[in-house]
C-alpha cells in the first residue's frame, strides 16, 4: 500500500492487516505511556479543507502516539479564485517534506487527485472525501465489529474476518461516504449488509452494490441484525424534498425507544448499535438508543485512534512502500494500487 | 469569390470514398472533374489512396474570444479547425461579452476572416446575456453581417417554456433554427456526471438522463406546434435518439447533432476522478454510445458536431468537482469518427461527408460550404489518408487546449490537406497559410 484511498479496492489481506495492527496499536493505549518511536522524525500533514474536529483529532492523536512530526494545515475555501488551487497546496506541502497527508475534502475523489498526480509524493490517506468514501471510519467500524464478533464467538480478533455477521446500515446513504466505504469493505470482510433507507436517499445504481436494500427498518430488524449502523441525516434535506419532516423520517427510518425495545422483544441481545457520529439525538437515533449499553458509539472513538495509527504506520514504515508510482489513473481502473 | 488562390490539380484522389478520380480546383472553385486531367501551371498533388471529402462543417465550437483569449482565439482555434479538416466553424456564443448583439457577431465574424483559415459563422444568443429572461435582438444579428442563423445559449438551457416557444416562432422571420441545450436545470443542480452505477459509487451528483429527454421531448412538441426549425446540441443519451427518432416520423422540423466523444468514451472513465473526462451533458454508459451511433448511421442523428471546448490547465488541474466542464475536438474529429463510425461498417466516407459537412451546412445556412464534389462548386475539400494512424498529443495541438480526453489513445485517419475557398490551408498535414483575405473582403 502506497495510499489509503478507499476500501472499494482494499484487499482482504490488507484490510485483515491493518485490523490486526490496530489491534496491536490498541494495545499501546492501554499501557501508561501510550507512545511508539515508530514514525520518529516522519511528517504528517493534516490537510483539511472541511471542518471536522473529531476526524482531525483522532489523526493527530494517532500520529502523536508514533511521535511523527503533526502539522495541521485547515484550508478552508471552495473555488480556485478564492484562493491556493489544490496543486500548489499539494506542491506547497511537498515541498516542507511531507511524508503523508491526511486530507479531508469536501469534493468526492481530491484524494486520488493528489496520488494519481506527480503534485506531491507523499503518502495520501483520505480522511473523508465528499460523498464518496471515508476509509478509516469503515476500518474502524469494522474493527469495533470485529472485537464484538470475536467475543461472541469464544475467539481471538486477530486474523478474523466478520464471515455470517448482519449489519444494518440505516440512513442517508446517498450523502454519505460512511456508507459508501463501509459497504465495500464489509463486503470484502464476508458480513452480510442491508441498506435501510428511504428510496430518495439511496442512490440510481445502488441495485448493484454488494447488498440489499430494504425500505423498511422494522422488517428488516424482524429477519434479525448484529449490527445496526445510524447515519447522520441532516435535517435540511427536509426542504429538498428528501423526506417531508423531520418527525416523519424519524418515525420510519430512525432508530428510536420502540425499536430499541424491539431488539429485547425479538431476542436479539447481542446486537450493537454504531453511529459514526455526531448524531443528532432524537432524529435518527434516540437518546436512549444511544446511551444503551448496545451502542458502541464511544468505542468507534476510541478504536478509531488505533486504526489510524495503523494506518499510519503500515504507509511509513518502510516495508510496504512502494516506489513513486506514476498516475494510475485510467479508463476502467482504479487509481489505487495494493502492493501486495 | 476571389481569383488568386492558386491551381491545383489533385491526382487520384477517392472522390468520397468511391473511384479513384481527378479534381482540377483554380480561381476557389473547381474548375474540373474527371480522369487524367492536366492544367498549365497547377501545383500537382499525387492523392493516390487518399480520400477527397467537401470540407467539414462543425456545428459547435467554442472560439472563447472575446473574453477570454488565455483558452483559445479566433486565430488558433480556426488552426486547430482546418489542421481537424474543417473549412467552416459556428463559434457559440457564450464568450465574454455574450455574442447577444449584432456588434458582438461582426466581431466575431471579423476576426474569423481577418484569421483566414476557415469560415467563422457566429452562433447568436437566444436570450440577453444567455440570462434566460429576454430575447437577444435575434432579427439583428441576422441582417449584420455575420449573417446569423443559428441561435443558441449553449451551455445553458432555454428552460423557460414559454421563452423557447417565442424563440422558435421568432426565427421563422429569418429563417434561422434554434440550437437547444437541452439540460432541465433543476434535475441537473450541481450535477458532475451521468447519473448511474458510477456516480452511485464515485459520490458525484448525476446528472439523470431524463434532463436531457425531458426538454427534448417538449421542444420537439414546440417546434412541431409552432411550426419551426429545432436544431438540439450534443445528444448523449439513448432515449433522446428515440424521442428525436418518434419526432422526425412525424414530420417534426429538428435536427440533431453528436459529438465524437459521446460516440467513443463512457462514464467508467470518471472512475479516475481526472476532469479531463468531464463534460456537458456528461459522459454516458455503453448503451447510449451504441444507441448514438446507431443514430448517427440511420439518420436519426443529423450531424457530428465536436463541441471544442478549450480550457486553461489551470481549470482542469484541480478537483473534479471544480473543474471545467469541455474537452477540445477539432483534430480529432475525423478521427473518432472514422474509429467509431466507418471502421465499425456502420457508415462510408459518403455518409462521412454527409455528417460532418453536407448536413451541418444546410443547419447553419452555409450556401458555400457541404457542397458536392463538381465542377462548379466551391472548392472547399480535403484529403485524408485513412490508412494513416497516430497517437494524440495534446501538447503538440494548434488549440490552445490541452484537455483532450484521447490523449495517448492511437486513432486512424489523417487530414493531409484541407482546401478553403480554392487556397491550401494545409498541405503534407501541417498548416500552410491561411486564406489571402485582404482579396475577399466584401466578396461574402
Amino acid at each position: 500500500m502506497k495510499h489509503l484511498l478507499s476500501t472499494e479496492d482494499l484487499s482482504l489481506a490488507n484490510a485483515i492487516r491493518i485490523l490486526d495492527t490496530a489491534e496491536e496499536m490498541a494495545a499501546v493505549g492501554d499501557r501508561e505511556v501510550k507512545k511508539l518511536p515508530a514514525l520518529r522524525g516522519r511528517t504528517v500533514v493534516n490537510l483539511f479543507f472541511e471542518d471536522s474536529t473529531r476526524t482531525r483529532i483522532s489523526f493527530e492523536a494517532a500520529a502523536k502516539r508514533l511521535s511523527a512530526d503533526v502539522i495541521n494545515f485547515a484550508a478552508k475555501g471552495s473555488s480556485v479564485s478564492k484562493g491556493e488551487s489544490l496543486k500548489d497546496t499539494a506542491q506547497t506541502l511537498s515541498a516542507m517534506g511531507a511524508d503523508a497527508v491526511v486530507i479531508r475534502h469536501w469534493a468526492s475523489g481530491a484524494p486520488h487527485r493528489l496520488a494519481a498526480t506527480d503534485w506531491i509524493d507523499a503518502a495520501v490517506i483520505n480522511a473523508g472525501d465528499g460523498t464518496h468514501e471515508h476509509p478509516t471510519q469503515a476500518l474502524l467500524d469494522a474493527f469495533t465489529m470485529r472485537r464484538h464478533w470475536s467475543r461472541l464467538a469464544g475467539t481471538g480478533s486477530e486474523g478474523a474476518d466478520l464471515k455470517g455477521m448482519r449489519v444494518a446500515i440505516a440512513g442517508d446513504v446517498l450523502h454519505s461516504r460512511v456508507a459508501r466505504s463501509n459497504v465495500w469493505l464489509l463486503r470484502t470482510l464476508g458480513a452480510e449488509v442491508t441498506l435501510v433507507a428511504p428510496p430518495t436517499l439511496l442512490p440510481i445504481g445502488v441495485e448493484k452494490w454488494p447488498c440489499s436494500v430494504s425500505y423498511n427498518m422494522d422488517e428488516t430488524l424482524e429477519q434479525g441484525v448484529d449490527a445496526v449502523m445510524m447515519l447522520r441525516v441532516q435535517g435540511e434535506r427536509m426542504n429538498a424534498s428528501f423526506f417531508p419532516s423531520t418527525r416523519e423520517y424519524s418515525r420510519r427510518w430512525g432508530f428510536d425507544d420502540n425499536r430499541l425495545r424491539s431488539l429485547d422483544a425479538l431476542g436479539m441481545k447481542d446486537t450493537i448499535i454504531m453511529h459514526p457520529g455526531p448524531m443528532n439525538r432524537g432524529l435518527e437515533i434516540s437518546a436512549a438508543a444511544a446511551d444503551s449499553p448496545r451502542s458502541t458509539v464511544l468505542a468507534q472513538v476510541r478504536n478509531g485512534v488505533s486504526v489510524r495509527m495503523a494506518a499510519l504506520y503500515l504507509l511509513l514504515s518502510g516495508d510496504t512502500r512502494e516506489p513513486a508510482a506514476p498516475a494510475l489513473a485510467y479508463a476502467g481502473t482504479h487509481s489505487t494500487k495494493e502492493s501486495n | 469569390m476571389a481569383g488568386n488562390t492558386g491551381t491545383y490539380l489533385i491526382r487520384g484522389a477517392s472522390l468520397l470514398g468511391g473511384e479513384p478520380g481527378d479534381l482540377l480546383i483554380r480561381d476557389g472553385v473547381i474548375a474540373e472533374t474527371g480522369a487524367g486531367l492536366t492544367a498549365e501551371g497547377a501545383s500537382v498533388i499525387d492523392a493516390a489512396g487518399l480520400v477527397a471529402l467537401p470540407g467539414m462543417v462543425d456545428v459547435h465550437t467554442h472560439l472563447r474570444e472575446p473574453g477570454r483569449e488565455d483558452a483559445e482565439t479566433v486565430e488558433t482555434g480556426t488552426r486547430a479547425a482546418a489542421l481537424g479538416g474543417y473549412t467552416a466553424v459556428h463559434a457559440m456564443a457564450n464568450s465574454t461579452p455574450v455574442a447577444d448583439t449584432a456588434g458582438v457577431v461582426e466581431q466575431v465574424y471579423s476576426l474569423g476572416q481577418a484569421a483566414g483559415w476557415v469560415d467563422v459563422r457566429p452562433v447568436g444568443a437566444v436570450t440577453v446575456g444567455l440570462a434566460g429572461e429576454q430575447l437577444a435582438e435575434l432579427g439583428a444579428m441576422a441582417d449584420s453581417r455575420a449573417r446569423v442563423r443559428m441561435f443558441s445559449d449553449d451551455g445553458i438551457c432555454v428552460h423557460d417554456p414559454v421563452l423557447m416557444r417565442r424563440a422558435l416562432e421568432y426565427v421563422k422571420a429569418f429563417d434561422g433554427v434554434v440550437a437547444q441545450h437541452a439540460q432541465e436545470p433543476r434535475l441537473t443542480a450541481g450535477a458532475q456526471m451521468n447519473e448511474g452505477e458510477v456516480s452511485a459509487v464515485l459520490g458525484l451528483t448525476g446528472w439523470p438522463a431524463v434532463a436531457e429527454e425531458s426538454i427534448i421531448a417538449r421542444d420537439v412538441l414546440l417546434a412541431q406546434h409552432v411550426g419551426s426549425r429545432l436544431h438540439v446540441c450534443h445528444v448523449s443519451t439513448a432515449g433522446s435518439v428515440e424521442i428525436i427518432r418518434w419526432a422526425k416520423q412525424r414530420g417534426i422540423n429538428v435536427t440533431a447533432e453528436v459529438t465524437p466523444h459521446h460516440l467513443l468514451l463512457t462514464d467508467d472513465l470518471v472512475r479516475s476522478y481526472d476532469p479531463v473526462y468531464k463534460v456537458n451533458p456528461p459522459l454516458r454508459t455503453d448503451a447510449d454510445v451504441q444507441a448514438l451511433r446507431a443514430g448517427l448511421a440511420d439518420g436519426t442523428i443529423d450531424v457530428v458536431g465536436t463541441d471544442h471546448a478549450p480550457h486553461p490547465s489551470e481549470h482542469k488541474e484541480c478537483e473534479w468537482a471544480q473543474a471545467a466542464m469541455g474537452m477540445t475536438g477539432l483534430e480529432t474529429a475525423l478521427s473518432v469518427v472514422q474509429h467509431t463510425m466507418i471502421e465499425t461498417g456502420l457508415i462510408s466516407w459518403a455518409d462521412f461527408a454527409r455528417v460532418t459537412s453536407a448536413a451541418a451546412a444546410k443547419i447553419g445556412r452555409l450556401e458555400d460550404q457541404g457542397r458536392p464534389l463538381e465542377a462548379g462548386e466551391p472548392a472547399n475539400v480535403i484529403l485524408v489518408d485513412p490508412a494513416a494512424r497516430w497517437t494524440v498529443e495534446p501538447a503538440k495541438m494548434a488549440t490552445m487546449g490541452r484537455n483532450s480526453p484521447f490523449k495517448g489513445m492511437e486513432l486512424p485517419g489523417k487530414v493531409v490537406a484541407t482546401f478553403f475557398k480554392g487556397h491550401p490551408t494545409v498541405l503534407d498535414g501541417k498548416l500552410n497559410t491561411p486564406y489571402p483575405h485582404a482579396a475577399s473582403v466584401g466578396a461574402a
